[in-house]
């Protein structure tokens, strides 16, 4: 069976433009979230999320270009550039067909809808400009990335909420293994911090107005991030030969469907996923040093998630590290689970376990070593990464050091 | 007790619980009445609309929220208390 090598990874996040700037950020346990200033703030009852205030799209893209950019699809195309240059993967004419992109997306392009719902109902302009629809289409960031490095291969966007990015990451991985393709650009993005976006998740009344404390007794909610991740993913002989830096190795993907609630997680569902995964990659849960948790910060997500990793993992529970990075870089919904590989690359690479900072007191529901305020040292030989989207909908990937 | 405002949160309880009025009794736990969680968030923004009012709950822990959602008559309590504070 063919194997897959990360090569490159490309990443924008409330921690910092890049990669260096994100996983920086989760070593020192630095919280991302604050204050939002956003248009119709004093109209929100939540004020708070994680930005990627450090990325100015003007900066990175000139007039023309932004016409048919939506936030999301900027995010998207600069972590894809960076995890391009990373991999010093170079697209000629014969790799071109042989290689794509598969892009997590749960919502839209939700700051164009935004910005003109608001121009046309509100302000009760007549007019809008001539690309909003190239602009918000969901599929944007897949199609722009595919222009801006030729790949003419198999090109997609998956839309599964908050597991959109691992479902993206996990079909990539699964054709490239097939044969179906040589290298693919997989990863994920989202721009939620608008007006829109923040009133509708208020309804749900799951969003934090303090923070995002995962695993701690004292949570009291989600708060969404901005963020995108691209990695490339490669056939591994393919990588080897041409001596690209392998960051890791994709080794198993799985995804399962609870087909119970359309808001609240089941364990056994996520558990059957985490599973599946393992089996998949040919890994015992003995195996695993790390788990990039879902972890939102919420009652039913994290006591549903701990019951589900134990298990699956069984004695191995007691000695896995766990952590929720979002507590630092906010819940990137759709770009979620691509932003979070950055920790699982990083444990493998590096033997860092990123931290669940915020902490204040561990929720005895959550008794598993969720990795608390601060990053520790330990040699990981493989790790999973969980992503549950609301709507039942969980993937899960494993992933080997190289 | 059984006022204007209660009868109206009376009214919207029972739509949400699929029951008729007179069924929603002061005593039962939403829960009794058949009430998920989904459905409660439905409640509570229903309740909201009705009296122009601004409701601190939160369905992540309902528990610890301010508003106690335990009976009927809690919830009629505390939308009392809500009217006159936010009046």
């Amino acid at each position: 069976m063919r194997r897959v090598a990360v090569t490159g990874l490309g990443v924008v996040s409330a921690l910092g433009v890049g990669r260096e700037a994100h996983v920086a950020g989760l070593r020192e346990g630095r919280c991302g979230v604050g204050q939002l200033s956003i248009a119709n703030v004093d109209r929100l009852s939540v004020t708070i999320g994680a930005p990627a205030s450090g990325f100015v799209g003007e900066e990175r893209f000139g007039k023309s270009e932004l016409a048919l950019l939506d936030r999301t699809t900027q995010l998207a195309l600069t972590a894809a550039a960076e995890a391009v240059a990373q991999s010093g993967l170079e697209v000629d004419e014969a790799l071109a067909p042989r290689a794509g992109v598969a892009i997590g997306t749960a919502l839209t392009g939700m700051e164009t809808v935004d910005a003109n719902y608001r121009a046309v109902y509100e302000e009760k302009k007549n007019r809008v400009h001539p690309f909003v629809v190239p602009r918000l289409m969901t599929n944007a960031g897949a199609s722009q990335i595919s222009m801006a490095h030729g790949l003419t291969g198999p090109a997609w966007t998956v839309s599964t909420a908050c597991s959109s990015s691992n479902h993206a990451i996990g079909q990539a991985f699964h054709l490239i293994r097939s044969g179906g393709a040589d290298v693919m650009l997989a990863g994920g993005a989202e721009a939620p911090l608008v007006f829109g976006v923040i009133k509708a998740w208020e309804g749900l009344r799951v969003m934090s107005k303090d923070g995002c404390r995962p695993f701690c007794e004292t949570r009291n909610g989600m708060v969404q991030g901005e963020g995108a991740a691209v990695l490339v993913l490669e056939e591994w002989d393919r990588a080897a030969r041409r001596g690209a830096p392998i960051l890791a190795e994709l080794a198993g993907f799985s995804m399962t469907a609870d087909a119970g609630d359309i808001v609240t997680p089941s364990a056994e569902g996520a558990a059957r996923a985490i599973r599946g995964a393992l089996l998949d990659a040919r890994l015992a849960p003995e195996d695993v040093g790390y788990i990039n948790a879902h972890g939102t910060a919420t009652a039913a997500n994290d006591r549903t998630e701990c019951a589900a990793i134990r298990s699956a993992f069984g004695a191995a529970a007691e000695t896995v590290s766990v952590s929720s990075t979002k507590s630092m870089h906010g819940h990137c919904l759709g770009g979620a689970g691509a932003v979070e590989m950055a920790a699982v690359v990083l444990a493998l690479s590096e033997g860092v376990i990123a931290p669940t900072v915020g902490l204040v007191r561990q929720d005895p529901a959550c008794d598993l070593d969720v990795t608390p305020i601060t990053a520790r040292e330990r040699r990981v030989d493989a790790a999973l990464s969980n992503s549950f989207a609301f709507g039942g909908l969980n993937a899960v990937l494993a992933a080997r050091r190289a | 007790m059984t006022d204007d405002v209660a009868r109206k949160i009376i009214a919207i309880i029972a739509e949400q619980a699929m029951l008729e009025p007179h069924e929603v009794t002061l005593d039962a736990s939403p829960e009794q009445l058949g009430v998920d969680s989904l459905g409660l968030v439905e409640i509570v923004f229903a309740i909201e609309e009705a009296f122009d009012i601004s409701i601190p709950y939160n369905a992540n822990d309902p528990a610890a929220s301010e508003f106690d959602i335990s009976s009927v008559d809690k919830i009629v309590e505390a939308v009392r208390r809500l009217i006159t504070e936010q009046a």
